[in-house]
Parts: structure tokens; sequence; C-alpha cells
């Protein structure tokens, strides 16, 4: 049984009760970070506040947004955009977070491969991460759908589609994803419940398994060092913080994160109110037409990669190098045989591995977006057989590797 | 903590200027709880008043609240005039004379309802009673019915506008704010 | 401590990151989209106009033997319209326009052009070949008995004369002018004949909104569909597109039936400046916002900066 105490000050009725001395040590103080990493690390905090910007910003917009076909076009361009004071500042931040929270996941993804740091009981970190990328994939293809312009419609109807399974024809799944022949009411209502809601959920519980996946293992460092942290922390405590080979969270890495954040965001508030295009596409500026496809369609830029892996090949063969695209990052952990955990420059054969596996994204990437035609079907066809021949020959040149 | 709390000055500072950022999102949050310039610009109604009846009590609607519009008989003018009270509520427009009242009992909030026989209203709710010009006759209610603005343009009566007869009721405290 | 490898880092995020954004924008773009140059509202394929018309004897044409008030309103000079809208409508496919403002809306080329031959200065005359008995509603002037090319001259100069000037002309008319009988603009409540008033009994609503949908059924048989809503137009198509696209039709749409507008390049701003008002508003207020936060984040990242450079002092 506990034994209370009268209380010395409000902190301490509070400790008393809720131990926040101690969870403050763990959370914050006593939660030691390598002194070996670089901004690369702040990419976590960055995410944080990308998503609680997205999450301010659109409980705003749901105050105002409408999921209806007929009122939902103009209940977020006309209510939002016009009468709504800074009705407008809440979307440009939305849609821009949108699009940005993608590029900050997919430099943390990179991170992550680059340096090893899906190995040696931090699996559990690359699985949760991966997770929360198709959460957010998830989240982000849910509310494109909301503003139900042309782009939302259209990507609606393709993306239901796939779930056809080329020749399985399942179109009862498409029609049951639906609940209608054609995206329509039913189809926006759900997406809006999905989007506002359930995805919503799992990806808050996401976040905390991500993080509780973290507090074993601890964080990586540049080197793949294996750290004592109990000696190394009992260092820092000692008032050897400069010999020490770790820091506190708090305030000691945070201070560097508030710094990566802050540059981040001028960043990212100049493209809110002065680059914007390429996160709202214009297209998405008329209203949804089931009777006309725009000129030129394609999905927002993060999803162009697989994407592009779907589309140079017959329909069947596409989706399945579409599925592979989708799952195959899950398994990395258990593809890598290589024993080491060192940056990739340092990796031998994995360098070029890693490396070629970028420029090939980034190809896919482009590809995706350009017309399907001539020259850029012959480089989307090659980009998407190197993805695929990339994590096939991964297993085998890991294993070459030589312990370090 | 304790161990930690060199913060130190910049740490403070740094805390500050992000303080005054939470301060100035805060403002954008405050104005999109605002009401629309939509729900604003619709807050006025235009009243025909010659399109009223002696003791017919005709409900209006003004900013989505009832509006009791009720043109008074001679027997009620006699009856007025003998109480300067009841007088004062009265809108005068040509050589006729207007209650118009926001039809919310001024206890609670029920709608009262009008008796013509009895030239008088009663609230289901809590029973207080209103007499032919609104004016409270028996409690809880602790005044007679609130008058919106108004303001009188020839035989029409514009709500949501605040005219000098308007002006004047709220001065004498005859009516509270709506 | 070793070298510091940041810059070098940064250095390689910032390069892939600008080369994607490059791929999937800038280049992307030029691939799926035809550049057009505008060429200012310039209307080179025109004839100039080579005699300098007088407004006096324009009036005289315009009223009298030009014949433009049998179908053209022309409100200023106390001329009204022969017929409303939807009837005019259900005549010509589109209500002819009232030709107060036209002095200032149009080019003085183009309109000497349009008297001339309106099929070849609207560029539609693959729907309107008269070899093929094909006849634009609007009939060409022969001429009055004088000199043609004078009397065409006359006649813009008194169209000019009567026209607002400079800054009198709002955006609104332009538009109206130039854009409004095809296309509606339901964010600022215009319909093809005119501003949607409030109405305080249903049915007068209801009979207005008859109208409007009576005119687009003529305007849709004239036009082969119905001209779309242009009330965010400005979001959608950008200042670049629409420009060029008003300037000639033809560019972007081989064979639209949409006319070449023959506005110049005043009047385009003008309207560019209605669609900026209809579908990007707050435009103004955003670019002021979005310098104080800018100023604001700046000082932001500086603190932190400064913070971070005192926590670390002691770790190295």
């Amino acid at each position: 049984m506990a034994h209370f105490t009268k209380a010395t000050s409000v902190k301490d009725w509070f400790d008393q009760r809720l131990a926040i001395d101690k969870v403050e040590k763990v959370m914050m103080s006593e939660y030691w970070i390598p002194k070996n990493i670089n901004f690369l690390w702040a990419m976590g905090m960055v995410l944080v506040v990308t998503f609680t910007l997205l999450l301010v910003s659109g409980i705003f917009l749901l105050m105002y947004y409408q999921p209806n076909v007929a009122t939902a076009f103009d209940s977020v361009n006309y209510t939002i955009m016009r009468e709504v004071d800074f009705g407008w500042l809440w979307r440009h931040v939305h849609g821009v977070a949108a699009s940005v929270v993608f590029l900050i996941i997919y430099i943390h993804m990179f991170t992550g491969i680059y340096y090893g740091s899906y190995k040696k009981g931090r699996e559990m970190i690359w699985i949760s991460g991966m997770l929360l990328f198709v959460a957010f994939s998830a989240e982000a293809f849910s509310g494109y759908m909301l503003p139900w312009g042309q782009m939302s419609y259209w990507a609606g109807m393709v993306i239901t589609n796939l779930f056809a399974g080329g020749s399985l024809h399942a179109d009862g799944l498409v029609e049951w994803i639906r609940g209608d022949y054609v995206p329509a009411q039913a189809f926006l209502n759900r997406f809006f419940m999905l989007h506002v809601l359930l995805i919503p959920l799992a990806i808050m519980g996401l976040i905390g398994l991500h993080f509780a996946a973290l507090r074993i293992p601890h964080v990586n460092n540049q080197d793949g060092e294996e750290i004592d942290f109990d000696a190394e922390s009992k260092k820092y405590l000692a008032g050897d913080k400069a010999g020490s080979k770790v820091m506190r969270f708090a305030n000691d890495f945070m201070a560097k994160d508030m710094m990566v954040v802050g540059i981040y965001l001028i960043f990212f508030f100049y493209l809110v109110f002065f680059h914007y295009d390429f996160a709202m596409d214009p297209v998405n500026f008329d209203p949804a037409d089931g009777l006309k496809t725009p000129a030129h369609i394609y999905p927002e830029w993060y999803f162009l990669w697989s994407y592009e892996i779907l589309r140079p090949f017959s329909t069947n063969i596409g989706l399945i190098a579409f599925a592979f695209a989708q799952v195959i990052f899950v398994l990395l952990p258990f593809l890598d045989r290589s024993p080491n955990t060192t940056p990739a420059s340092r990796r031998g054969l994995f360098k070029i591995w890693f490396w070629a596996m970028l420029v090939d994204m980034i190809v896919l990437t482009a590809m995706g977006k350009l017309p399907p035609e001539g020259i850029f079907s012959t480089i989307g066809l090659v980009a998407a057989l190197t993805f695929i021949g990339l994590w096939i020959v991964l297993p085998f040149i890991t294993k070459m590797e030589k312990k370090a | 903590m304790k161990n930690n709390s060199r913060r130190g000055f910049m740490g403070k500072a740094f805390g500050a200027v992000a303080g005054i950022g939470a301060i100035g999102s805060l403002y954008a949050m405050k104005k999109s709880w605002d009401p629309l310039p939509s729900v604003k610009a619709a807050g006025f109604t235009t009243l025909n008043m010659d399109d009223y009846k002696e003791n017919e009590l005709v409900t209006e609607k003004w900013r989505g609240k009832p509006i009791f519009v009720l043109k008074q008989t001679k027997e009620m003018m006699e009856k007025a005039k003998a109480n300067p009270k009841d007088m004062d509520r009265l809108i005068q427009i040509g050589d006729s004379h207007f209650m118009v009242c926001v039809g919310l009992c001024t206890h609670l909030g029920c709608i009262p309802g009008y008796n013509p026989a009895e030239e008088s209203f009663l609230c289901a709710c809590h029973g207080g009673m209103y007499d032919f010009t609104a004016e409270v006759t028996k409690a809880p209610p602790p005044r007679g019915l609130d008058i919106p603005p108004f303001k009188i343009d020839g035989n029409k009566l514009v709500l949501g506008e605040e005219g000098p007869e308007y002006k004047k009721m709220l001065e004498a405290g005859i009516t509270l704010k709506v | 401590m070793k070298q510091n490898k940041e810059p070098l880092i940064l250095a390689i995020v910032v390069f892939f990151t600008i080369v994607t954004y490059y791929l999937v924008e800038p280049f992307a773009h030029s691939q799926m989209h035809k550049h057009v140059e505008s060429e200012g509202f310039e209307y080179k394929d025109l004839p100039e106009l080579t005699k300098k018309g007088d407004a006096t004897r324009g009036k005289d044409l315009v009223m009298g033997a030009g014949g433009c008030t049998g179908c053209h309103a022309i409100t200023k000079a106390g001329m009204p319209a022969p017929m409303d809208a939807v009837t005019a409508a259900a005549s010509y496919g589109v209500n002819p326009p009232d030709l107060s403002n036209a002095g200032s809306v149009y080019s003085a080329k183009f309109l000497a052009s349009l008297i001339k031959n309106p099929a070849h200065a609207l560029m539609v005359e693959h729907k309107f070949d008269a070899s093929k008995g094909q006849m634009h509603p609007m009939v060409p002037f022969y001429g009055a008995g004088g000199d043609m090319d004078q009397e065409v001259a006359d006649m813009v100069a008194y169209l000019e004369s009567i026209a607002p000037k400079g800054e009198e002309l709002t955006p609104a008319m332009a538009y109206e002018t130039a854009c409004g009988r095809c296309h509606a603009n339901h964010y600022e409540k215009w319909t093809q004949i005119g501003t949607k008033p409030t109405f305080k009994k249903k049915q007068d609503g209801l009979a207005f909104d008859t109208k409007v949908l009576d005119y687009q059924d003529s305007l849709k048989a004239y036009m082969g569909k119905l001209p779309p809503d242009l009330s965010i137009y400005i979001r959608s198509r950008g200042e670049h597109y629409i420009k060029t696209f008003v300037e000639n039709p033809q560019n972007y749409l081989k064979g639209t039936a949409m006319p070449r507008v023959g506005v110049n390049a005043e009047a385009a701003d003008k309207v560019i400046e209605y669609l900026e008002d209809s579908g990007d508003t707050k435009r103004h207020e955003r670019e002021a916002v979005g310098m104080n936060v800018m100023i604001y984040i700046i000082i932001f990242a500086i603190f932190a900066i400064l913070w971070k450079k005192q926590v670390w002092r002691d770790l190295h």
C-alpha cells in the first residue's frame, strides 16, 4: 500500500499520486540519447510537430466541412475558403502538411535504412514505423476524397477499382467498399468517417507503439555502435557531461530537435503561404463530374512510385507487383541477412543497393506522374523491374557481407 | 527536474517566443469560431405592418428566434393608456400600435402561448404569465418579454437595426438588449 | 570530435528533395501541358484600324443604318434590349451583349473585324461556314453606302466614346460583358441572365431559376455543352492559362465552340481580378498574414538555435 504524507507543495501533491518526477525522468531527463547522432535523428520530432499541425487544422476544417456530395465541394471552397475567418489558413496548413509529412516520412525511412536502424532488436521500431506509413497513406487517401473535386472522385474510382483484383473480378468487393456502384454519397460518408475517426485513432495508437518500441533498444547512432547506456548515463549524472557518450532527451536533445523544427517550420510556412499548388492540385478545384475524366490523372506525389510499379505491366502482373511494393519494405529487417549494424557506407554492396534504391524510387516517382507514353513508359518499366530486382538480390548481397 | 533545472536564460526566452506563437494561433482559432458573414448578413428581417389583424398573434422569425407580433385593439389601447408602463412597450406605426417581442419566456426560454379571449400569455413550462403588451403579470419570469432591436421605416419594421425608438426603450430600461 | 558531417548530409537531403520536386512538378507539368505564350491581346492576325473614327457619325450608324440596336441594348445611350435575355437566347443561342461597355472591354481592332465578319473575328469559322450556309447569328455589316472602313471606324469610335474609361470599368462589368452571358459564377451569385437577387417568396426564386435553366438550355444547344461555372477557375486553371485561353481558345482546344473573346489587355486584367475575387478571395490576407508568420517563425528558429547552442555548450 502506498503511504501518503501531507503534501509540501502542489508539485509534491501530484508527485505522490501520479509519480510525475519518475515519469519526467523516464520520458525526458533520464531518457538517454547517444551523442553520436546528426540532425536526421530529429525527424521524429518534426513528424510529431507536423502531425500536430494536421490535427489542429483538421479540427477547424471539421467544424465547417459537410460530408455530402451536393455540398462538400462548396463547403470547402466557398464556406471554408471565403466565409470562415482564417478558414483558408487551416485548409492550406492541412493540405501542405499532408504532403510535406510524406517527405519527412521518406527521409526518416531512408535514414533508418542507411544506418541499419531496423536490426538487432530494433525490428519492431521498423515494423511499427511501416505500419504508420500504411496508416498515413490511408489517411491521406481518405482525406483526398473529401473536397469532392475531380481528382477526389477519379482517384476514388481508380483506387477502389484496384480491389477488383484484376482477373478475379471481385466487383462485389469494390461495390462493398464504395457502398454504391460508383463513388457517391455512401462512399463519401464512410471515407469521411475513416479520415476523421478510425484511421486517426489507429495512427495515435501506432505512434504510441512506435515510441514504446524505441525504449528497450534505444535509438541507433551514426556508427551503429553498441553503447552501455547504464555506464554512460552514470558518467553523465556524475557530472562528466562532456565525457559521456550519452545525453538527456530533455533538454539536451530536445534543444536540437527544436532547432531543426524551427528551421523546418520556415520551409513549411513558406510553402503554406506562397507555394501551395504542389500540395493542392489545381485539377481538384473542379467539382466532381462522374461523366468526365480529367485529361491527366495521377496520385499525389508520395504515391507515385508504387503507382508506377503498377502501371507498366498488364493488369494482373501489375497488381501483383503493386502488392509486392506495398508489403516488401515491412520485411526489410528479415531480408537483410548481414550481421552488421553499420552505416551503408561501410557495408560494401549494400552501399550500392541503398543509393540504387533511392534513385530508383525517385525515377519511379517521376515516371508515375509523366504521361505513360514513349520513352517515359520504357524508363518506368525498367525502373519497376529494377525495384523488384533490388529486393530479390538483397538477401544474397547481405549474406555475402563479412562480419565487421 | 532538480538536476535538470539549468534550463538557463535561452530556454526561457525560447519558451516565451513559442508562447507568443501559441497565443497568435489562438487568435486565429477564436476567429474561426465567430458567426459567418452570411449568418450575420441574414440577421435582418423586414415586417410589413399592414399585414396584421387586431388581437391575432402572428409568430415571425428573426435570427432563428420566434417574434410575437400582436396588433392592439381599441379596448387594449384604452387599458394600456391607463397603465403607462404598458404604453411604453408598444410600437406605433401610423395610427396603429403593435406589441413586437421575442417570444421566449424571460424565465428559462420556453415559448408562451397566447389566449386571445383572455388577451394574455401563459408559459406552460413554469406558469409565468404576461399581458397583451407582454408585460409580466405572474412570476417566475423576472420581466416582460424582450423587445428585439427595430427600426421603423414607413409602414415597415426592420428587425435587427436599432432605430431611435428602440434606443429610447433601451435607455428607459423597458427591455434588455437581445 | 570528428569532422562535422551535417552540412554534407543536409546537402544530400536537399539535393534529392529538389530533384524529386523538379521532376514531379515543373518538369512533369511541362510535359503534360502545352505552353502557350501570350501575345498581349494584340490580335496580330487581324488587320489594323487604318481610319480615324468619328463618334458623331458613328452614333448615327450604330443607331441607324448599322442595325446594331435591332439586337443589342445600349442602356447607356437609352436603348433598351429589344427582348429579354431568355427570349434572346432562344432566338440567337446566346443573349447579344449590351454595348454600353463594349468600347472599353473589347480591343478596337477586334471590334472592327467583328462588325465586318463576326465568325472570322470570333474564330468560329469551323462552326459557321457561310459557304455551307451556316450563318453566324450576328449579321455582318455590309456597309452603309460610303467608305466601309471609315464607317466601321466611326462605329468603333462611338462605342469607345460612350464606354466607361479607365477605373470606371469595374472588374464585374468587364466579366459580365466579356464572359457572363455564357459563364455563371455562383460564388458571386452571377447567372447567365444576371445577378440572382434574394427573394422572400420561394416561388419567385424558383421562377428565376426556371428562367436561368431555360436560358441554359438555349446556350447548351448553341455551344454544344453548358459553358462551365467560373467561380474558382483562378485556382483550377491559373491566370496564365485563362489569359492565353481567352486570347485564343483554339490554342488549347482545337475546334472548341468557345469564341475568341477579343478583350483588350486592360479588360483581361479586370476579368482576372474578378475571378480572383470570387475564387481566391482572401489572397491579400494570405499574403499579409504570410509575411507576419514568416517573420515570427524566423525569430522562433533563431531563439531555438540560440537555446540549442547554450544547452550543448556543456556536452562537448
